[in-house]
């Protein structure tokens, strides 16, 4: 009982935290950044583009930790977080893809170009569909939690070439910005503020998501309970 | 102010997307809870 309400509270406390650097994000993305002169407001969208991706990028990573996890030990724990962060993480990464194509059509004229960091993220967002399908589809609990473990391992082979492809090819994607000391002041400041609320975002994602595959857990062994009992 | 309308739409789809997200996890959770609670009262019942 007193574990249950230590989680709650440490839930609610990851809530509030997330709400108010979320809150915060908002104000330095609208009020506080200085307007880009080349693109003008639209690359405000920057903001919560990069964001979205590196957190696709943690989610992925966390798919592929827990199912090298799941694949040794075989404990269903590891299969749920992983099928939560894969959930997220595609979430994201579409939002990547939707965000990309608009900052796209702005910067290029074109919704859509065949571009390696493009493409390799297309890859990446198919490469999750197909996870996220055969977890959901598979007439066996254990063989899609095994089939999709195999994917998230593999799976995530893609994430450093997604992250390298604007430096490995020749591409129309601006380049690594941040490292090469392109952002400064304010718009870094604005940056990693946006990247710790969606971190945040992402955890309070996870820890929901895996609550509700808990729950879901739950409710299967009370009802094979039932049954036995008949 | 040039190309508004594209930075509203980045805006509004991303926290669309994560609202419904969010919403369909609160939601399910809500209705497992009140599946667990029935079914342990009747695990109860079946044992007393």
């Amino acid at each position: 009982m007193q574990s249950l309400k230590r989680n709650a509270l440490s839930m609610s406390s990851l809530l509030g935290l997330t709400f108010v650097t979320m809150l915060a994000a908002q104000l330095l993305v609208f009020i506080y950044v200085p307007t880009e002169e080349t693109m003008g407001v639209v690359q405000r969208i920057f903001y919560f583009h990069v964001p979205l991706a590196w957190n696709s990028f943690i989610a992925f990573a966390v798919v592929f930790v827990c199912s090298i996890l799941y694949l040794r030990r075989r404990d269903m724990k590891w299969d749920r977080l992983a099928r939560t962060s894969a959930e997220i993480g595609f979430l994201f990464a579409s939002l990547v893809l939707i965000t990309g194509t608009i900052w796209s059509k702005t910067a290029w004229g074109t919704w859509w170009a065949w571009d390696p960091r493009l493409t390799t993220t297309l890859i990446l967002w198919f490469i999750y569909l197909a996870y996220l399908l055969i977890s959901a589809y598979a007439t066996e609990e254990s063989r899609g939690a095994r089939y999709a473990a195999v994917i998230g391992i593999i799976g995530f082979l893609d994430v450093p070439i997604v992250a390298l492809a604007i430096i490995l090819w020749r591409t129309q994607h601006p380049g690594p910005i941040i490292f090469e000391g392109g952002l400064t002041g304010a718009m870094l400041l604005t940056l990693m503020v946006c990247i710790l609320a969606f971190t945040l975002l992402y955890f309070c994602l996870l820890v929901q998501g895996t609550s509700l595959r808990r729950d879901r857990n739950e409710v299967k062994m009370l009802k094979r309970s039932i049954d036995e009992g008949k | 102010m040039e190309n508004l309308e594209y930075l509203a739409a980045a805006y509004s789809v991303i926290w669309l997307a994560i609202s419904v997200y969010m919403f369909i996890l609160y939601r399910r959770q809500r209705q497992l809870r009140r599946e667990i609670d029935s079914l342990k009262e009747k695990v109860k019942e079946k044992g007393g």
